[in-house]
């Protein structure tokens, strides 16, 4: 009897229940569901066939060719990566393990500005091997070179950092027992392991995509913001939004919105694919 | 054989010095070599030197404005991010599932994008600026739009580190102080609010860290005026953009220290997290 | 469906879409026989070239059957210069300066030291001058140089260290006050006696000093400045080019701004030239020459003439007379012993723009 009469009045004050809706939804709607929303009106505003046109003009069409390629450059190589660190840190014990990870964890922190100054000054006319690289006739600044870099310092965590908790949270016993039963290294890894992370391999490749295509800081500073040549999708959104294209601009920032939207709904359907198999 | 080395336990499972060696040359290239670069370059200037640039007027404005606007971001998302998430939750209402699933959506969003989203919605002809202009508050290109900018790509560190925390508040201790007389304010302040403290604690840093790093998503909205609304991270663009690299190595030095500290923060607090949980347990 | 089979589906898919879209974005070079140039410019050049790229390779294939691209960059013309030095691969640089031009020449060797002479008019198609915009109705009454250090005047003027303009500007402002404290025409000042130029020019300095105090924010380059001024309604006047604030009276409409010529102001030469090391690389030597020739010949000039830049054919400029009045103009080289002695004396770091510049900004509160 008093357990429920508790629990009924746990169950909440109504107005502050109320008050406390109320006020998350129109925070939620001011700072985040009205920008998205405005994204989708202006792109359109000027009508289908406008929205097409630009999204077709050729500037925008490399600018969407250079931020596959960056990702399809960046994430498998940050994923084997991800996979090959996380082996290593759950698998073993081993002096130093705390400071692999804190490193690993560096460019999470750092500002991403500060990731594309980084590569200046390694690769820039006045950087250490700017000049040698000038010399030999390959360009890494202003080129697509320079983008996959610092694309892949920003993104570089995001793999590891879901897997460690996990394979760590597994243990070492399935591997053990595939080994003592004869299995070799790689037959251990695919067979054993894979299987059992696979979710969490998912969920961050997920993440590491959306933010491989998404990057814009790091990339703005090694760029040169050269249209068509070395402008990315958040880049060309900056050029057309500062020549006042503004139709332009939101039609790049739709399909990239498309796409944070695509991994969100990725997002969940991997959790929840994940929470069903750590319930079974 | 693994006993040859003497830092690594022992163990049957192979692979340990290839992908050790994979990720740590990885590490290496990617990481390391690149922000050893910027230590040296910045570290290249005279002691006297790094100071006169690290504390120029433009750059002391700059610092001012980027943590103080992060601080006071952080702080909206600490009140409004537990309220979200103290809603998700303990309440139930419909489309509660929806809000849960946005809730990420600044995470997975590129910064460009808000950036030019959030302009678009606070300038004075914008959906928001408009009415906002008429009570005399203006929001883009000022401080609060700033605040504004970082409050948002804040938000999903502050929630979801609490939510999983006030999920496991223990509904039975809430019960017992309240049947002992407590009122509900009193269970609040006593019971939850301590047990969710470190979670609170750990979204805040996390929100304050990233918002203190931000570029992409202020530059549209804050007007960029310096000594005004110029961020430390758009100050180091444009001296490079001057070719001032040196100056802009020791501005990025100052940043990076500072990521540091912030990082080492959100370790500490995490562990004091890990203290709590297990002392409590 | 089995982890295997499911990452292999997401990399088909990933693979299939770059296919598609590589397939359909192409036509952009790369494809045989098919030759890009890339024109690196300064910041107000956009209208011009696109109008001119248009009839260039509409020209160049009517003349040789073959189809050529034209990749345009814009930017301050000291960032691009500094960006073709960094490697940036041009096939023709289109600056706002001499200097900037001989600063890639003397840094990175990839074009000759004799560049200029290469062209006729000192290799500039197109001269230019800077004037004032200001909003309509001249509300602050700007009529010459001194009316902008009255009042809560604000100036809207780019940043020297990356913009062109934005040297033109100073350097007309410079020019102004020295004539001032001089008393005397310019043409005059290398007669004159050694300590009373010292005197002027330091008059000259307090000028631009204050000019300086009253600069908001400083864009990255010309075009960025125009934006500025115009669309977010930054400043009372805007410190610009001839052509910058013609083309903005085009596009806005008369009723949106004046345009207020100064008394006295800078001729501003902008030149053009070939990357040799780049053109000789890519083979594009010949479309590259025939593109910059093609600035030179009637139908070029008229282009230029069209978007308000004044064009060196004297005949066409006749034809244009109305759209550019005359202004008294003195010449970078007349006043300030040319451009490599004007950009180490104010430009360069440490130089004399850094101290005002700094000195602004302390005295600027900040919030």
């Amino acid at each position: 009897m008093a357990g429920q009469q508790s629990l009924v009045r746990r169950q909440q004050n109504p107005y502050v229940r109320v008050a406390l809706i109320l006020v998350s939804v129109a925070f939620l709607a001011a700072i985040l569901i009205l920008p998205v929303l405005s994204v989708l009106g202006y792109a359109f505003s000027e009508g289908l066939e406008v929205y097409l046109n630009a999204l077709r003009a050729p500037d925008t069409l490399a600018a969407i060719r250079l931020t596959l390629t960056t990702a399809a450059i960046v994430v498998p190589t940050n994923t084997i990566f991800g996979v090959a660190a996380a082996w290593a840190i759950a698998k073993f014990d081993f002096r130093g393990k705390q400071i692999l990870i804190t490193l690993i964890d560096l460019p999470f922190s750092v500002s991403p500005v500060i990731a594309g100054l980084v590569f200046v000054l390694l690769f820039g006319a006045q950087g250490w091997f700017g000049p040698w690289f000038r010399d030999q006739g390959i360009q890494i600044v202003f080129a697509l070179p320079g983008i996959v870099l610092a694309t892949m310092l920003v993104t570089f965590p995001y793999v590891a950092r879901e897997l460690i908790p996990i394979m760590q949270l597994q243990g070492r016993e399935a591997e053990e027992a595939a080994v003592s039963l004869g299995a070799g290294g790689w037959m251990t890894f695919f067979r054993v392991t894979l299987p059992s992370i696979r979710w969490g391999l998912l969920y961050g490749v997920i993440l590491c995509n959306a933010r491989a295509m998404g990057e814009f800081g790091a990339v703005a500073v090694v760029s040169g913001h050269i249209r068509g040549l070395t402008t990315t999708m958040p880049l060309q959104a900056q050029v057309l939004y500062d020549e006042y294209d503004l139709v332009g601009a939101f039609a790049v920032a739709s399909l990239l919105m498309l796409l944070a939207l695509l991994t969100l709904v990725l997002k969940t359907v991997v959790e929840a694919f994940g929470a069903r198999r750590r319930r079974a | 054989m693994a006993t040859a080395r003497g830092w690594v336990s022992p163990s049957v499972l192979p692979g340990f010095g290839l992908t050790l060696g994979f990720a740590g040359l990885f590490l290496t290239i990617i990481v390391l070599i690149p922000m050893a670069a910027l230590i040296m370059r910045a570290g290249s200037l005279p002691l006297e030197e790094f100071w006169r640039i690290a504390t120029e007027p433009r750059a002391l404005a700059s610092y001012r404005l980027t943590f103080g606007a992060s601080f006071l971001a952080a702080c909206v998302n600490a009140v409004f991010g537990f309220i979200i998430a103290w809603t998700l939750v303990r309440y139930d209402f419909p489309g509660r599932r929806l809000v849960d699933a946005i809730i990420d959506l600044p995470f997975a969003l590129p910064t460009a994008v808000s950036g030019i989203a959030l302009a678009t919605v606070f300038t004075p002809n914008g959906w928001l600026g408009m009415h906002l202009e008429e009570i005399g508050v203006q929001v883009a290109y000022t401080w609060v739009g700033v605040v504004v900018a970082l409050t948002l790509i804040g938000l999903p560190f502050v929630v979801r580190s609490v939510q999983p925390a006030l999920e496991e508040v223990d509904v039975s201790l809430e019960e017992a102080a309240e049947s002992l007389g407590a009122s509900r304010w009193m269970v609040f302040r006593r019971v939850i609010l301590p047990t969710v403290l470190p979670a609170l604690a750990t979204g805040f840093t996390l929100a304050l860290a990233r918002a203190v790093g931000e570029y992409g998503s202020v530059i549209f909205i804050a007007g960029n005026l310096p000594m005004r609304t110029e961020i430390t991270p758009l100050l180091i663009v444009i001296k490079l953009e001057q070719y001032d690299y040196l100056g802009a190595a020791a501005l990025g030095l100052v940043m990076l220290f500072v990521s540091f500290v912030m990082l080492l923060s959100i370790n500490a607090i995490n562990g004091w997290r890990i203290r709590r949980i297990a002392g409590r347990r | 469906m089995s982890s295997t089979t499911l990452m292999a589906a997401l990399r088909g898919a990933a693979l299939a879409a770059v296919v598609l879209l590589a397939g359909c974005g192409g036509g952009q070079a790369d494809k045989s026989g098919e030759l890009q140039l890339l024109n690196v410019s300064y910041d107000p050049t956009r209208e011009l070239y696109r109008e001119f790229n248009e009839k260039f390779i509409a020209k160049w294939l009517a003349d040789t059957g073959q189809q050529v691209s034209v990749q345009m960059s814009h930017g301050g013309s000291g960032s691009q210069a500094r960006a073709v030095i960094d490697g940036l691969n041009a096939d023709v640089v289109t600056l706002a300066l001499a200097w900037d031009i001989d600063n890639i020449q003397s840094v990175s060797r990839r074009l000759p030291a004799q560049w200029q002479q290469r062209l006729p008019n000192n290799s500039s198609p197109y001269t230019s001058t800077i004037v004032f915009l200001v909003r309509k109705g001249n509300p602050k009454g700007i009529h010459d140089w001194p009316d902008l250090l009255v009042g809560d005047v604000q100036i809207i003027t780019p940043n020297p260290k990356t913009s062109g303009g934005a040297r033109w500007n100073y350097l007309a402002a410079w020019g102004f006050a020295l004539q001032r404290a001089l008393g005397t025409d310019l043409s005059r000042l290398s007669s004159l006696p050694a300590d009373k130029v010292a005197a002027a020019q330091a008059e000259a300095e307090k000028f631009v000093g204050e000019l300086y105090r009253r600069v908001p924010v400083q864009d990255t380059g010309a075009r960025a400045a125009t934006n500025t001024f115009v669309q977010r309604g930054i400043g009372d006047v805007l410190l610009a080019w001839e052509n910058e604030a013609l083309l903005a009276g085009k596009e806005m409409g008369p009723d949106a701004f004046d345009i207020v010529r100064p008394s006295i102001s800078v001729l501003a030469e902008p030149p053009v030239a070939l990357i040799d090391s780049v053109v000789d690389r890519k083979g594009t030597r010949a479309v590259a020459e025939a593109y910059l020739d093609y600035l030179y010949s009637p139908e070029g000039q008229d282009i230029v003439a069209r978007n308000f830049f004044r064009p060196a054919n004297a005949e066409v400029a006749a034809r244009y007379a109305e759209q550019f009045p005359k202004i008294r103009m003195f010449t970078v080289d007349a006043v300030f012993g040319g451009w490599a002695r004007a950009q180490a004396e104010h430009f360069a770091d440490g130089g004399i723009y850094d101290r005002l510049f700094q000195a602004a900004s302390g005295a600027r509160a900040p919030r």
